[in-house]
């Protein structure tokens, strides 16, 4: 394949995860950030996304797990995620994480632990299913990327 | 009196009214018994008075009469003097005097009889008896023993000649009465005593003789030696009484009692029986003066019958006790039934009251236990979650997903409930923030984006330019209502469109009444006949003729015009805090029955029964949208045609924001759109004018300015310059971007447009091919369109997804408006080899903060905590910025930066003597980092000492702010 075709597929999996409204604006401030200085930027980034998300989700699936639930902890923590997700311009994820926060403060708000313990078990599958789907295309867009860089290599080579 | 007395009071005033009406009793009893009393005695004075009356003419009588006899005796006296002293021979002797005596005696009616008896000294006795032939006797019939003296009867009237000569002087009674008269000269009387012979009770009055005259001044001895005799006579006091009561009238109902009171101790009785005291209830006493100064004598009066009781005394007091009892009925009735009906009122109070608590209640136990069932019905859904995460053969995931939809729906409707519920109760409370309505309708459409695509609908929305950009509100309640009113029109429309449009409710009143007064007849044009196709958004015909092309072209040509007006004549909105939002849901679908259109706020209620067969749903979420509109200070109604559409129309008054939020709450509350098309040039090749507006509004929004013409041809033309008005006017400028609607595409014309376009660039018309795009309903459009056009957005349109489109189509993936590279340039010129620590403890979130300040030159090193950045920051320190997280475990930005002060300030104060240092300790800036920009942040920001804030995911144009600010003032003292 060649490196054009690469690049056009590389192009198209960014297009087509913007219009489905993953990625946001954010992603494109990052794609402007990478150039020639620091040519590894995005999948670095998102590498570190990656185990950053996983571990936070692991946190949260322990967290809940729990018989007596900190919300608080809880709460905190998708704030991390929130953030992270934001800086790296996922969108859905960020969504999906602003809700589960809207729920984690009903909870504070209300009291009530029943209904707002499967809330908030629904928002972190929500969480996690984004987070997959993305995790998916960003593996996709890394392998891409690596042949890219593979590719670029052997030329200059 | 209060209503509200407790049960305590009420016993007391029930205890009291019968109290007081046993003392009104006891009163008028009390009264009725004194009056019967004071008639009593007033009757009792009465017969007193008359008993005196009588007892003193009784009195009077016997005492006149009494006192004639007494004078006739006196005569007698005189007579006696007259004839037997002086004359000589004496010229009476017995016979005379007996018969004067007898023939007088009916003046003398109360005396029984007279008698003389002479004066005898002992020494004389014997000539005396000799003279008259007759011993001197005694009372007693014997002869008279030797005395100093005698007074023997000589003279005696017939009725009384058993006492001839008797010797007065022997009866003790007559003794001492002679001694008395013969001394005094005057009449004396007896004490009562039983007479002789008669045997009645009497007194006798004696009359002193005297020889020669005396003058009246005479002593008692003289008078006692003058004394020839003595005339007596004796009263029969009883029978004379009995004549004398005879004689007046009222004889019978007194009795009278004479008494001698000589001796008051003792009363001697004259008359009358002697009665038993008790008797003499009511007696009068009168005095008598019978001539005698001795003897004092008195009439005593009492009535013989005790006076009867009289028959009004009774009578009255009784009337007027039953009066008086009545009066008291009356009065007591009248309080038990004020009671009564009192105690009514406070139970129908008191019951008014529980049944509003009961509606409360009812409210609230929806509330509660639609709360309650969300408990169980979120774990069934939870599970079910989780359930479908796992590995199941298709016929599991089929059943599982079935029961997850279903618990949704369920879920959906509790939730509802819910919002009815505390709209009923009154707990739902509209909330004040500010908020783009923009992007909430842009969200609400994405939301049905794929249902509408799927049946083939034209989805849009339109809001009015003049609509402010943010306004105050409650955005959650908004966008429920406006989520309702689409989902309902998606759910009932199979063709045409939805159509939501917003204006100023002033505005479209302007508009719809220089409508009517202008075209009034277009409406009917377009009812009547059915072939036309209407200037609708889809070319169907809508329930409301309102938003018909015509009026829809207004509006935006009033947006245009009033614009202009209101920025030089009066400006009503931009004064007043509220705008006044009209909003309209248009659909083209099944619309509402007539029957049932007076029905359709109610809650539960849907059109009829087999709409929710078909169409399902539960046909609440109306009348809570209606009930929220009311909440918001606005109103909902709606048109609807069977089988041609329904349109809701509904108001909102929400709040302008204040300019004082500025920028900064624009960037948060609205989505972000790119800058980068401003500017640019697009034709649009729409046959439906609204639905080019619409396309229009949200090319606006992006900054494109947009061309539309009806068709193709049209649109060649206009690009190369021979129907030429765009070009003229703005030479240079070409469009770059080819909009085409789907109806007028065609997989034939399209290699014709894309030869003319060719054609033209070689003939030097256009200088770049432009971009042919492709507007779509439907994903399935896709393949039929064919891959002539450069890009192809299905509907419905939203800015950021056209936005995304024309980025990539166009390459302008890196493009950023001018300004922005500006800011990067003198960004990198602020920047450059400046030394900033960024803290944060998100990796990612690090990564790429360093990045994007290192992309601007500056040396960037990263810690991860609050702690870590202290240690770093111990003056002297070789940084030149600070970029903080806020919120971080252990220890947050705030408390970082405030420990950072006090380390700097402490370090001045020790280093200030040598002046080596002093750059080195200055100032650190310290900027915060955050995600959520709200006021009060800033505030803390401020307060806990950090030079300003930046938001995460950075921003070129507010980093650039940000950092220029402080920069600046930086680089004044090291200037200096």
């Amino acid at each position: 394949m060649s490196l054009m075709a690469l690049r056009e597929q590389l192009n198209g999996l960014v297009n087509s995860m913007f219009l489905e409204g993953l990625l946001d604006d954010q992603f494109e401030q990052l794609q402007m950030l990478q150039d020639e200085s620091s040519p590894g930027f995005i999948a670095e980034l998102i590498t570190l996304f990656c185990g950053d998300s996983e571990r936070i989700l692991a946190e949260l699936t322990k967290l809940l797990d729990q018989a007596v639930v900190d919300y608080q902890k809880v709460d905190a923590f998708v704030h991390q995620l929130k953030g992270s997700s934001s800086s790296v311009g996922a969108q859905h994820v960020k969504l999906a994480c602003v809700q589960f926060r809207q729920f984690c403060e009903e909870h504070n708000k209300e009291g009530l632990k029943g209904i707002y313990f499967f809330r908030c078990l629904r928002a972190l599958n929500v969480v996690k299913h984004e987070y997959y789907l993305l995790r998916g295309k960003f593996d996709t867009m890394l392998q891409l990327e690596q042949r890219i860089q593979a590719y670029e290599s052997k030329q200059q080579i | 009196m209060g209503l509200g007395t407790v049960a305590e009071g009420d016993k007391r005033w029930w205890w009291n009214r019968n109290v007081i009406m046993v003392l009104w009793m006891m009163l008028s009893v009390g009264f009725c018994i004194g009056l019967h009393c004071h008639m009593r005695t007033e009757s009792l004075r009465k017969a007193g008075e008359t008993l005196t009356s009588m007892c003193e003419e009784r009195a009077r009588m016997l005492q006149e009469q009494f006192a004639v006899s007494v004078n006739h005796v006196h005569a007698l006296a005189i007579l006696v003097s007259t004839f037997h002293y002086q004359k000589n021979p004496p010229a009476l002797d017995q016979v005379t005097f007996a018969n004067y005596a007898a023939r007088t005696s009916f003046e003398r009616p109360l005396l029984n009889g007279v008698a003389y008896a002479q004066r005898v000294v002992h020494a004389e006795r014997e000539l005396f008896e000799n003279q008259q032939g007759w011993m001197i006797k005694t009372m007693n019939r014997e002869p008279s023993p030797v005395q100093d003296e005698y007074a023997p009867v000589i003279y005696s009237q017939e009725t009384v000649s058993y006492i001839e000569a008797l010797d007065m002087m022997s009866g003790e009674e007559d003794r001492e009465n002679i001694l008395r008269a013969r001394a005094t000269g005057k009449a004396v009387l007896t004490r009562p005593f039983r007479l002789l012979e008669s045997n009645h009770l009497g007194v006798v009055l004696t009359f002193p003789v005297y020889l020669s005259g005396l003058p009246d001044d005479a002593t008692a001895e003289e008078r006692v030696k003058a004394t020839a005799g003595y005339l007596g006579g004796a009263f029969d006091v009883e029978s004379l009484v009995e004549n004398l009561l005879h004689q007046l009238a009222g004889n019978q109902e007194i009795v009278v009692n004479v008494y001698d009171v000589t001796n008051a101790s003792e009363p001697l009785t004259m008359y009358g029986v002697h009665l038993p005291d008790g008797h003499m209830s009511l007696s009068h006493v009168s005095m008598l003066d019978f001539g005698d100064p001795f003897r004092k004598h008195q009439m005593k009066c009492r009535y013989r019958k005790k006076p009867p009781v009289s028959l009004s005394s009774i009578t009255t007091p009784s009337g007027i006790f039953v009066i008086c009892m009545l009066v008291g009925y009356i009065g007591y009735a009248a309080w038990s039934h004020y009671d009564n009906v009192k105690e009514d009122f406070r139970k129908m109070e008191e019951l008014k009251k529980q049944a509003e608590a009961a509606d409360v209640a009812k409210s609230q136990f929806l509330a509660t236990v639609s709360h309650e069932i969300r408990t169980p019905m979120n774990g069934v859904l939870g599970m079910l979650d989780m359930l479908l995460d796992t590995d199941l053969n298709l016929t599991q995931m089929d059943y599982a997903q079935t029961a997850q939809v279903c618990g949704r729906a369920l879920i959906s409707l509790i939730n509802e409930v819910l919002d009815r519920a505390k709209i009923e109760a009154g707990k739902l409370e509209i909330e004040s923030v500010p908020f783009d309505l923009r992007s909430i309708l842009d969200d609400v459409i994405s939301l049905f984006s794929a249902k509408s695509r799927e049946k083939g609908i034209e989805l849009a929305v339109y809001v009015s330019d003049r609509v402010p950009t943010i306004l105050t509100g409650d955005p959650g309640r908004f966008r429920q209502i406006i989520t309702n009113l689409v989902g309902n029109s998606v759910k009932f429309t199979e063709r045409g469109h939805v159509f939501v449009q917003v204006h100023l409710a002033e505005h479209v009143k302007m508009v719809i009444d220089a409508k009517t007064g202008l075209n009034g007849h277009a409406n009917e044009v377009n009812i009547t006949s059915a072939t036309t196709v209407f200037s609708t958004l889809s070319g169907l015909e809508v329930a409301n003729s309102r938003n018909t092309c015509e009026s829809f072209k207004m509006l935006l040509s009033h947006g245009a015009s009033l614009s202009c007006t209101f920025g030089s004549g009066s400006v009503p909105e931009s004064i007043a805090d509220k705008v006044t939002l009209m909003v309209s849901v248009e659909d083209t679908g099944i619309g509402i029955p007539v029957h049932a259109q007076d029905r359709v706020f109610a809650p539960f209620m849907q059109a009829d029964s087999s709409t929710s067969r078909n169409y399902g749903g539960t046909g609440i979420g109306l009348s809570i949208s209606k009930c929220l509109v009311e909440l918001m200070g606005g109103k909902m109604n709606f048109t609807s045609r069977p089988h041609v559409g329904s349109t809701f129309t509904f108001t909102a008054v929400l709040q302008k924001c204040g300019k004082s939020s500025g920028v900064d709450t624009k960037r948060s509350l609205s989505e972000v759109l790119p800058t980068c098309f401003r500017g640019m040039r697009a034709i649009l090749v729409d046959r439906q004018p609204v639905r080019a507006a619409v396309t229009k509004y949200h090319l606006r929004r992006l900054g494109i300015i947009t061309e539309d013409v009806r068709t193709i041809n049209e649109a060649l033309h206009t690009l190369s310059g021979q129907n030429g008005y765009l070009n003229s006017s703005q030479p240079g400028k070409q469009p770059s971007i080819f909009l085409i609607e789907k109806d007028s595409w065609d997989p034939k014309i399209d290699f014709h447009i894309r030869n003319q376009l060719l054609q033209r660039k070689e003939a030097g018309h256009i200088e770049d091919v432009p971009k042919v795009v492709l507007f779509l309903t439907t994903e399935s459009d896709k393949t039929r369109a064919g891959s002539h056009a450069d890009s192809i957005i299905v509907k419905p349109l939203r800015a950021s997804t056209i936005a995304t489109c024309f980025q990539q189509m166009l390459g302008m993936g890196k493009c950023q408006n001018k300004d922005i590279v500006n800011n990067s340039a003198s960004l990198r010129g602020l920047l450059d080899g400046k030394n900033i620590l960024v803290v944060d403890d998100n990796k990612v979130n690090l990564r790429v903060a360093a990045a994007a300040l290192k992309k601007y030159g500056a040396k960037v090193e990263c810690v991860e905590s609050g702690k870590s950045a202290l240690s770093l920051l111990q003056p002297p320190h070789k940084f030149d910025a600070c970029f903080m997280d806020v919120q971080m475990p252990e220890m947050d930005g705030f408390e970082a930066t405030r420990q950072i002060r006090i380390m700097e300030s402490t370090a001045y104060k020790e280093a200030s003597p040598d002046d080596g240092s002093v750059m080195a300790i200055r100032h650190l800036p310290i900027l915060a980092m955050t995600a959520d920009v709200i006021q009060a942040t800033y505030e803390e920001c401020v307060k806990c000492g950090m030079d300003g804030y930046v938001s995460k995911p950075f921003e070129e144009a507010q980093l650039y702010q940000a950092v220029a600010k402080f920069v600046v003032s930086q680089q004044i003292p090291g200037s200096s």
